[in-house]
């Protein structure tokens, strides 16, 4: 690593880099089928989306108390799994940890789709969507859903940037071998390749551009998920009225991202023949990441729900009941077991870190995620501040309905598009990070 | 001018005169309320003791519900009145979800409704419906910076509470006891 190669060497390494990475673009194999399934969950999705509009809110099983259901569970999943393009990329990055060079486009990706239809899937429960503006153009500072609205545009933008930079010198390399590319292709590739010539000057501002962006990113993203757990903390709800929300919902975050990123890691390797690049090694200490954020999430778990449990004051006593042995007891120990403390026990032997077992442990581990979301959200709303009789079944009972089950469906096939679009367009891993840290000459990497 | 309810339990039957007064004075949609009624059981059989609420927003001093309204729907009018402007209101639920009252409630053409103290009576000088409206009249309506209104004297004379005190947000709803 870092010996640098000379003139001839560095053009057969970057030669036989290229040819790995770019070769998946090319290969169409299937490609249109997994499009056309992406784009059957669309049009499903958007036919609910229509009769939602046409029919109001009334069409969803959201009612009186629990007015915010899958669609809000949703949402705040896929906040959280946005978060792991700050935790792997930045923070792993500004650590000076090697490793992650060739995972942390494929981070990036996930962090990005995640993070653009979080915002889109908060406009899906909102009454009047058609009001939206509203929230700029009557902007309250006070309120928490206008500092969600503030963060998540920010997150998007600089997430957007930090995917972006490090594309332009790939962008570069791929106008020049994709020559048989579609026109818009090779015009999209210019226009991100933005002039790179691979000049001295250019490497020091895309390097120091890049850093720039992984610190700015940290708050932001600590901001995005902190202040969407205030959406439920600054109530007084039961199951919802904690101080420890914020870091709860981090760290929560950091398990789903996680896990989405081993999920990606699996895929590509798989599908793009990427062995060499995507090794036993990465899945390993990915393996090891996910285990230590898995500990921190469990003590905050303990935290949520032992203090309370203790004391079991009259406002809690229900909702706790409901989950610990109720009706949401089942899920609730479920996610608990088979999304958190088994694959967290797993995961500590190295056999279990290997590509397969691992990628299968991370499916567990996101679904898990996801339910744990829905936990979060809905039990906490089915039971009323105040005592009060003979209201309608349906106001304490929350039923999805099939339309809102075929809504949620959208944003869903939304992020894979998104993820399925850059990963066709562009290499999943960086072309001249990894020659880079091959020692290849860093003037010819254009 | 501040306006406020008082509500003597003792005396409510509990008929819902009031919320059927309110869905018809406010066009409630079906299947919806402005104003419900509570019975709270306490005892044991034989020395039972019930006590019957007519609930509705409680038009709280700090009031959660206008607190995190992100575009300013959710606003108090002159005499402390909580009101939703349904024009300017986006429908994301936050201040359903803030309510400890559960006073607000999704209108089915997506923005949120909730019981305004009848603000349209109150400016011609009428009192609300429910209170018109009530057979024991067992409410009491008026402004509380004045001393001779029938609020005022109700809880002049009479022990009173108030519905969540521990959520700290000084309701304006006040039941005799």
């Amino acid at each position: 690593m870092n010996q640098t190669l000379n003139q001839e060497d560095s053009k057969n390494t970057l030669r036989k880099i290229e040819d790995d990475l770019i070769r998946p673009l090319r290969n169409h194999k299937g490609f249109e089928l997994w499009i056309l399934f992406l784009l059957l969950m669309f049009i499903i999705g958007g036919y609910a989306y229509i009769i939602q509009l046409k029919d109001g809110l009334g069409v969803t099983g959201l009612r009186d108390y629990v007015s915010w259901g899958l669609y809000i569970s949703n949402f705040v999943f896929f906040v959280a799994a946005s978060l792991i393009g700050m935790l792997i990329s930045s923070v792993l990055g500004l650590l000076k940890i090697k490793w992650i060079t060739p995972i942390s486009r494929i981070a990036e990706m996930i962090a990005l789709a995640f993070a653009m239809w979080a915002g889109l899937v908060i406009i899906i429960d909102m009454g009047r969507p058609d009001r939206f503006p509203y929230v700029l153009l009557h902007a309250r500072l006070q309120s928490p859903i206008l500092w969600d609205v503030t963060v998540v545009t920010t997150y998007v933008a600089i997430s957007t940037l930090l995917l972006v930079l490090p594309l332009i010198p790939d962008a570069s390399i791929l106008k020049r071998r994709m020559t048989d590319a579609p026109k818009w292709q090779q015009f999209i590739y210019t226009m991100v390749s933005s002039g790179w010539i691979a000049s001295p000057e250019q490497y020091a501002i895309i390097r120091k551009s890049m850093r720039i962006l992984a610190i700015l990113i940290v708050p932001v993203a600590l901001a995005i998920h902190t202040v969407t757990s205030w959406l439920f903390a600054s109530t007084l709800r039961p199951g919802w009225d904690t101080t420890i929300f914020g870091p709860y919902f981090v760290t929560g975050a950091f398990v789903a991202g996680v896990a989405a990123v081993i999920i990606g890691m699996y895929f590509f390797r798989v599908n793009y023949r990427l062995a060499n690049y995507i090794t036993d090694f990465h899945f390993n200490r990915m393996g090891q990441l996910l285990v230590l954020v898995s500990l921190v999430y469990f003590y905050f778990n303990i935290n949520e729900f032992l203090v309370p449990a203790y004391k079991m004051k009259t406002m809690d006593v229900h909702h706790l009941h409901g989950l610990f042995a109720g009706k949401h007891a089942v899920m609730f120990w479920s996610v608990q077991l088979f999304g958190l403390i088994i694959p967290l026990i797993l995961l500590i032997f190295r056999p279990f870190r290997k590509p397969l077992p691992i990628m299968v442990i991370s499916i567990f581990v996101i679904i898990g995620a996801w339910l744990k979301r829905y936990l979060i959200v809905v039990p906490a709303q089915e039971h009323t501040f105040l005592p009060i009789q003979n209201v309608p079944e349906n106001f304490m009972v929350y039923q999805p309905t099939a339309v809102e089950i075929m809504l949620t469906l959208l944003p869903i096939a939304g992020v894979l598009l998104i993820i399925t679009i850059i990963a066709k367009l562009f290499p999943v891993i960086p072309i001249w990070e990894i020659a880079h840290e091959k020692g290849v000459d860093e003037s010819i990497l254009k | 001018m501040r306006y406020a309810m008082a509500i003597d339990t003792k005396k409510c039957v509990g008929c819902s005169d009031c919320v059927v007064a309110c869905q018809t004075e406010n066009d409630v949609p079906i299947g919806f309320c402005r104003d419900w009624i509570v019975e709270v059981m306490d005892g044991s059989y034989p020395n039972l003791e019930m006590e019957l609420r007519s609930e509705r927003c409680n038009h709280c001093d700090n009031a959660p519900c206008v607190r995190c309204c992100p575009t300013g729907a959710s606003h108090i009018e002159e005499g402390g009145v909580v009101k939703v402007k349904k024009h300017r209101c986006i429908g994301c639920g936050a201040c359903i979800q803030s309510c400890p009252y559960d006073a607000r409630y999704s209108h089915p053409e997506g923005y949120v409704d909730k019981c305004t103290f009848c603000y349209h009576r109150l400016v011609k000088g009428e009192k609300p419906a429910c209170v018109s409206v009530c057979p024991t009249k067992c409410m009491y309506f008026g402004d509380l910076d004045d001393e001779n209104s029938d609020v005022s004297i109700a809880l002049r004379n009479r022990k009173h509470k108030v519905l969540a005190p521990e959520a700290g947000t000084k309701p304006h709803i006040f039941y005799l006891i």
